[in-house]
């Protein structure tokens, strides 16, 4: 009973207490994983439905019917959202950062357990209210997951726009006190329960992602939700924060005087922001793989935690570049622009730093590194239309275009959906104790990563030649007939890729309960996860606290007895 | 491997640091606590690990007030926009119009509160030092045959509760006396913001003063004194942060009408 007495809180006991209201942070972390496991399968749904409606707008579908123009705009809505908040913020920071920071900094749990459980409950019912919105009078609301003023701040503008909208507004405010939570209690752990010996700059990589991510979100929540709060004050109180004077249905409306550039300012001075919590902690996760698989050290340690550091700064900079078709002062949108391509710096950075570390490796080509492979190739190919976008000559005819879509569904949606798959192979062994199927990973990795580029890949091209977003029907448009072949085409690749969704969910369930059991060390790494056994126990390191000796990424060293070792070893390498 | 190659690999691999082993560099050597931690369990078992726990919690709400921060930014950097913001004139519906209303503020009453807060900050400064005098004497009590004279307890939490409610009562006079000079929330963008802000303020204050009575009402119960130091010492912090906010916020609602 040392183990339980040396823990913060002793081992609970019933299944409530044990895998329910959990104080432990592994339970926790894999409840947050399968929260956006739910989430990604009804987002994915969802654009499914967008996709087919796409290429034949009139087909009655089974169960749901028709698809309306409004349908569509509901869909919309509804995927970004759930697909951003629940799926790209929830599973890599709050999931993985929730199980594995502690053990990575020698930690018994997070600094605040109690708080560390609200965060989750809390994030769990703003789900159950995001998903109410459908069964809402009116159902879900329509105005896009930047909820855009007025059209989101009138009750009558649309439906879906009442009690659909109140919920929408509700949820994310619920969600933003919940990552709030969170981000404190990741910034506490990480700088008051480092074991000894382990500096903020022995940290693994993916400590250092997660703790920029937790600062972001803790300057950026705040900000949404006070712009939720004022939108919810114009919705039902009948302030003007947002609203012009503005005529709805030949009504003249009592609002006047209100700014829906001061949502669109606040929204994205919490979104860009945004972006990075989505894709930093993939970061941290493909560099701690890419290091592991190739036996060498990351390249350039430092370089990378300075460049994660610079996006995170950078990234509260940029947030005009949303709005350069907002009519904003020319003077602004330049400035803004020199901002963002300055982020093309540090994530240039990265990029190089990834191909230094793969250069002459001994690379294991197993199912993490082909998914950490993947995340760099997708980072480079969504990231490169980056530079474009941030140009306001450029981005004005592009913005409300296909271009737009491709880009940031490659950058931050399937880059960062990739650092999860990659995150999900490489410690599944330590958080289920078995090890997933290799052949089933390799087919679900190719599947996807060709799948993805067939769905977005064109996309650019679509908005090249002026295909609108946000449209719901235009197959009557004649301009746009030559390229329904290639929306065609997206739409089955949308399919296939989806299909191949389920051999992830297989393999994963499977692996679970059936998978070969595994050693405390799979992957032959270096970092304190693989120091204790697997699955950990509730104190994480059964009675001790580890005491850390070595940087987090020492493979190969010259003269070492093995070639890796481990951050715990004292002996380290006896000659060199 | 080669030394050729070893040689090769150098330009392209970072310097490793191999060192003799050590432990302890800089702020990342402080063990995790072994018996008591987890700051928030609520738990008082007269840990060993005391001075962690409370220097966890004070980090933590350090932490915690950069959001409340943030929060509040938000909404100034908004009132400042939408003050120098140009609106479509309805009347005439060609020109723009400037529509900002100065918001006449109960400005006697409005000092009163902010006496109030201040003298409530300074009694939960005094709640705070009795109860880390309490908590330093404590294990001396046990020793027999040492007396530490008379207890001097005088009841400054409730004293910062009383003062506290005071405020957030003061606050609410103060919305009266705004709607009693034609100021509703939907008056004006100006009143929007007034409101807005005082309320978003009240709602803070309130949670420290649930946190505070809660506290009062441990003090009350006899429970040994561990078990209010962490919370009276980290909401006494918090209170003097929401006092400096509404200083802030009333010499800007004040300043900037």
């Amino acid at each position: 009973m040392v183990a339980q007495d040396a823990h913060a809180h002793a081992a609970p006991q019933g299944f409530i207490r044990k895998y329910v209201f959990s104080l432990d942070h592994k339970v926790i972390g894999v409840q947050y994983y399968f929260l956006a496991l739910v989430a990604v399968f009804v987002g994915m749904a969802l654009s499914l439905l967008m996709r087919v409606h796409m290429i034949w707008p009139t087909a009655v579908l089974p169960i749901f019917g028709e698809i309306k123009p409004e349908t569509y705009l509901q869909l919309l809505t509804m995927h970004g959202t759930i697909m951003v908040f629940f799926v790209l913020t929830t599973a890599p920071q709050s999931g993985f950062g929730n199980y594995f920071l502690p053990i990575q900094i020698g930690a018994p749990d997070m600094a605040f357990p109690v708080l560390n459980m609200l965060s989750f409950w809390t994030t769990f019912v703003a789900f159950i209210v995001m998903l109410s919105a459908f069964f809402a009078v009116g159902g879900a609301p329509l105005h896009g997951w930047t909820g855009y003023a007025p059209l989101s701040a009138l009750t009558n503008s649309g439906p879906g726009e009442q009690l659909g909208a109140d919920l929408w507004i509700t949820s994310i405010a619920i969600f933003c006190i919940a990552s709030l939570m969170g981000a404190l209690n990741f910034i506490t752990t990480i700088l008051d329960l480092r074991a000894k010996g382990m500096t903020m700059m022995r940290m693994p990589l993916t400590c250092w992602a997660w703790f920029i991510t937790a600062i972001l979100g803790l300057l950026a929540f705040g900000v949404l939700l006070s712009a939720g709060i004022l939108l919810l004050l114009d919705r039902n109180v009948g302030t003007s924060f947002y609203v012009p004077l503005v005529v709805v249905n030949g009504q003249v409306m009592a609002h006047k005087g209100g700014s829906p550039l001061l949502w669109q300012h606040l929204f994205w001075f919490f979104g860009h922001p945004e972006v990075y919590i989505a894709i930093l902690p993939g970061m941290g996760v493909a560099s701690q793989i890419l290091s592991t698989f190739s036996r060498k050290p990351i390249f350039g340690y430092k370089a990378m935690v300075y460049a994660i550091m610079a996006i995170g700064i950078l990234g509260f900079v940029v947030w005009g570049h949303h709005m350069f078709m907002s009519g904003m002062s020319p003077y602004s949108a330049f400035a803004f622009s020199i901002m963002t391509m300055a982020i093309g710096v540090p994530s240039a950075i990265k990029t190089f730093n990834w191909l230094g570390t793969l250069y002459k490796g001994k690379i294991r080509f197993q199912s993490p590194m082909l998914y950490a492979i993947g995340f760099v190739s997708l980072f480079v190919s969504g990231g490169l239309s980056g530079p474009f976008l941030a140009q306001p000559v450029l981005d004005i005819p592009l913005h409300d275009t296909a271009f737009v879509v491709g880009h940031f569904h490659l950058i931050m949606g399937v880059a960062a959906i990739f650092g999860m798959f990659a995150g999900t192979a490489y410690w599944f062994p330590k958080m289920f104790g078995r090890m997933m199927n290799e052949s089933l990973g390799r087919i679900h990795f190719v599947m996807t990563l060709i799948g993805t580029y067939c769905i977005f890949m064109p996309m650019h091209y679509l908005g090249m030649a002026g295909q609108p977003r946000r449209y719901s029907q235009f197959t009557e448009v004649a301009y746009l007939h030559k390229l329904m072949p290639l929306n065609t085409f997206i739409t089955y690749a949308a399919i296939v890729t989806i299909a191949a969704q389920f051999i992830f969910v297989i393999n994963l369930f499977w692996s679970m309960f059936k998978g070969p059991k595994a050693s405390d060390n799979p992957w032959e790494a270096t970092t304190l996860e693989w120091t204790t056994a697997t699955p950990p126990p509730h104190d994480n390191f059964g009675g001790h606290t580890p005491v850390v000796y070595h940087g987090p990424y020492e493979y190969s060293v010259p003269g070492a007895p093995k070639d890796y070792i481990m951050q715990t070893d004292p002996a380290g390498v006896t000659a060199h | 491997m080669s030394a050729l190659h070893w040689k090769f690999m150098a330009t392209f691999s970072p310097t490793i640091p191999v060192k003799i082993p050590e432990a302890g560099h800089g702020r990342g050597g402080e063990q995790p606590p072994i018996i008591g931690g987890g700051g928030d369990s609520g738990r008082s078992d007269g840990s060993p690990n005391y001075g962690q726990r409370l220097r966890r919690a004070r980090l933590g709400l350090a932490v915690a007030l950069a959001p409340i921060f943030m929060f509040f930014i938000s909404i100034v950097s908004a009132y400042i926009m939408r003050q120098g913001l140009l609106t479509v004139d309805d009347r005439s519906s060609t020109g723009y119009i400037r529509d900002w209303i100065p918001v006449q503020l109960p400005l006697a009453l409005l000092l009163v509160n902010s006496a109030l807060l201040a003298a409530s900050s300074i009694t939960a400064e005094m709640a705070r030092r009795q109860v880390t005098r309490q908590a330093a004497l404590a294990p001396l009590r046990s020793i027999p045959g040492v007396s530490l004279g008379a207890e001097r307890s005088f009841p400054w939490l409730a004293v910062t509760v009383t003062l506290g409610t005071g405020f957030l009562i003061g606050q609410w006079m103060a919305w009266q006396e705004l709607a009693n000079r034609g100021f509703y929330v939907a008056t004006s963008a100006s009143s929007s913001f007034v409101y807005l802000l005082t309320a978003a303020h009240g709602i803070h204050l309130a949670g420290g003063v649930i946190v505070l009575l809660y506290a009062a009402i441990v003090s009350l119960l006899n429970k040994p004194v561990e078990a209010r130091r962490i919370v009276v010492d980290v909401t006494a912090w918090y209170w003097h942060f929401m006092f400096a906010l509404w200083i802030g916020i009333f010499a800007f609602l004040w300043f900037m009408k």
